[in-house]
């Protein structure tokens, strides 16, 4: 069934071995969690030592899966014994977190505010509410933010992190950039300006002019409040930003794009391809999900897909013959090997095409691995090591 | 529920949602195609500026300004930034707009300032466009399951954030729209897996929670066939037992491949089935699900969209 390529000369293995932190990402639906998880546990497993998976998505099923209730912001063990019961004994400890945005947040004001005044006036601000509670574009950041700190930590030999369908994790990979550039814009002293000073400037003033008419003068003294606030944590923030940069540009850090072989899935996995190629990071391997089997391309298959499609009826008058059952009707024969034939040429539509987009993938990747189409979802720790099986070698 | 009994298309705002991967396009376009055959002026627009729908309609790039595509179906994609610059025309009359600086940087700052601005600005387009009575129908291909809740209550969030102004009392009027069931439904899309009809699930809670959207129906699509009655799976089993050779051995050339093949579809088909037995069950009587089936089709392009808008039409009628 499906394997890992032929061409590549490297493998997961060997990547995730010789790496501290795998980002891996991709389109919504490719099974990019599991697929963080699997190499997760599979490093566990094979490679020894501390590895945390690093999750945004908050499936408890995933959970379970490792045999744990279920796990938050801070970091959760695997027990020993979820191993044992799919008959594992693991080299290494596998931990799992998941990113709680708005904690994740907070820690972040905790840390970097210069007092306790400014740290409780930002936590109580309802913009801050807003913004690390409600609204998604902070999960880009802030997933950064946390995985800089604890790769900083040093606790673990290797991070797995998740992330966000693909669109969101170029933000992502912009957002530390975005965030030191907001802090040192002239939005930003325009709309802070006449709470610092009481004056107006000229520059500012027909823009304040503009702003209160449509956002409310109230509302504009939240956002300000809010800003002046931030600002005093400027320094920390660049700082930081920097850092999270320096981490992901880093030769440990490698890129994992994971996709399935669908048009929609590949035309964003070429695109985040792109992208990690701009931004100067290292695109580590592909993963390719739910891959059919390679069977369905079989051309001896075809011909007689295409025989028993048109005429049955021989093959099955032969066939009853053989199986000397007078209760059999041949018609009844003849029209299930026709209903065999039909969904092997159907199937085989779907599976000429994933050859096609596999072949376009293939050449961007020293590492391009695929996981078969299991027929169902992953129930326990076993479920995730044989996924891993099929990407690691 | 009396909304449970209406037809999708009766109503005039349709948000289609789901979790990534599943087809949300396709059946955007396919209900756009659909409700414009019956001769109801139809906008369809794309707010994650992917070009997908573009793609399923065989257009080329889509613009903010909505242009026609076939017999009454208008399409567009979503610009904030265009969004807002209309926004301020038509409902601010804001005539210093040139002082102010380069648009852009100003949209910058209200949308980074603002979290929830770029929501509402998406939402309120499709708001003003019921409001001014353009389209019979305006079906949004909106964002996946994580981000609609978000955009779908920013309009809410907006309104107790800001207490005064002219944003304030631009958010009432789309409340009103947004929660009336007659003009307004979600519409979720899924494929009949674990995962997908899990987020099914969830997010119909958090759109009862969160929003005051209605949900309209949920859109099963690439439902694989049911390959073989009971009787024929028999049949199959004895085809494809294989213990002496099997009895299609030396009658045709590899006839492996195939039985193999149909042995993987009965199984793929059967676990979806439970899928779909836990969606309809856990759904309950009010909301209709549409079934649309895989359509084994080499590639997207405005052809198979019309095998979906047909394959609704044949669900809906």
């Amino acid at each position: 069934m499906a394997r890992a390529t032929t061409e590549s000369t490297d493998t997961l293995e060997a990547l995730a071995a010789s790496r501290e932190v795998l980002v891996t990402c991709g389109s919504g639906g490719v099974g990019k969690t599991t697929t963080a998880a699997a190499i997760a546990a599979m490093a566990a497993v094979h490679l020894g030592g501390k590895v945390l998976v690093l999750t945004v998505d908050p499936a408890r099923r995933l959970a379970t899966a490792m045999g744990i209730e279920r796990f938050g912001n801070t970091e959760t063990r695997i027990p020993a014994e979820a191993f044992t019961v799919a008959g594992l004994e693991p080299r290494g400890q596998l931990f799992a977190a998941m990113l709680d945005t708005k904690a994740s947040w907070d820690d972040l004001v905790v840390r970097h505010a210069p007092d306790a005044t400014t740290r409780d006036a930002i936590l109580g601000n309802p913009l801050y509410a807003n913004i690390s509670g409600r609204f998604v574009q902070s999960h880009d950041y802030i997933a950064m933010e946390r995985l800089y700190d604890i790769h900083a930590s040093g606790r673990y030999d290797l991070i797995v992190v998740d992330t966000p369908p693909t669109r969101n994790a170029i933000d992502f990979l912009a957002a530390p950039d975005r965030m030191a550039e907001f802090f040192s814009s002239r939005l930003l002293r325009w709309l802070t300006a006449p709470y610092q000073s009481k004056v107006f400037t000229l520059a500012s003033k027909p823009f304040m002019t503009v702003a209160d008419r449509i956002l409310g003068s109230q509302f504009l003294a939240d956002i300000a409040e809010f800003f002046m606030l931030f600002q005093t944590m400027h320094d920390g923030f660049v700082e930081r930003a920097d850092a999270v940069r320096a981490l992901l540009s880093d030769r440990r850090t490698s890129f994992v794009v994971v996709s399935t072989l669908e048009t929609a899935p590949v035309a964003e996995t070429r695109f985040f391809i792109d992208a990690l190629a701009s931004e100067r990071l290292d695109l580590g391997a592909i993963v390719l999900n739910k891959v059919l089997p390679p069977y369905l391309r079989s051309t001896n298959a075809t011909r007689t897909a295409r025989l028993l499609s048109d005429h049955a009826r021989p093959v099955a008058e032969a066939v009853l013959g053989r199986l000397g059952d007078d209760a059999i009707d041949v018609v009844d024969v003849e029209r299930v090997l026709g209903q065999i034939a039909d969904s092997f040429l159907d199937y085989q539509v779907v599976a000429k095409r994933e050859g096609e987009l596999r072949k376009d993938l293939a050449s961007f990747a020293d590492v391009v691995a695929s996981v078969p189409y299991l027929t169902d979802d992953v129930h326990d720790l076993g479920g995730l090591i044989e996924i891993g099986s099929h990407l690691w070698h | 529920m009396t909304t449970g009994s209406m037809d999708p298309l009766d109503r005039k705002l349709l948000f289609v949602t789901g979790k990534g991967g599943v087809g949300k396009t396709t059946v955007a376009a396919g209900l756009a195609l659909r409700a414009a055959s019956l001769g109801k002026r139809t906008l369809v627009c794309e707010v994650d500026a992917k070009g997908d729908l573009a793609t399923f309609l065989e257009t080329g790039p889509l613009t903010f300004d909505a242009r026609v595509v076939s017999p009454d179906l208008w399409a567009m994609c979503m610009q904030t930034e265009e969004s807002l610059k209309e926004y301020l025309r038509l409902q601010l009359k804001v005539p210093l707009l040139a002082r102010i600086g380069p648009l852009a940087r100003t949209f910058d700052f209200v949308a980074s300032a603002a979290p929830g601005v770029k929501e509402i600005l998406t939402v309120g387009k499709f708001c003003w466009e019921v409001l001014e009575r353009n389209y019979d129908l305006v079906v949004v291909d909106a964002s996946a399951t994580g981000h609609v809740v978000s955009q779908l209550a920013a309009p809410q969030a907006i309104n107790e954030l800001v207490q005064v102004g002219l944003v304030r009392s631009q958010t009432s009027w789309m409340l009103d729209i947004l929660g009336d069931p007659t003009l307004t439904g979600a519409v979720i899309v899924a494929t009949p897996q674990e995962m997908p009809i899990a987020e099914t699930l969830e997010l119909r809670e958090r759109l009862a929670e969160e929003t005051n959207v209605d949900l309209a129906t949920v859109v099963v699509n690439r439902v694989l066939p049911e390959l073989f009655t009971s009787s024929e799976e028999a049949l199959f089993d004895r085809l494809a037992d294989v213990s002496d050779g099997g009895p299609l051995d030396g009658l045709v050339d590899t006839p492996g491949p195939l039985l193999d093949g149909a042995r993987l579809a009965v199984t793929l088909r059967r676990t979806q089935a439970r899928h779909l037995a836990r969606l309809r069950s856990e759904l309950g009587d009010d909301i209709p699900v549409l079934y649309l089936p895989e359509l084994f089709t080499r590639a997207h392009g405005v052809r198979v969209t019309r095998l979906v808008a047909d394959a609704l039409g044949e669900e809906l009628d």
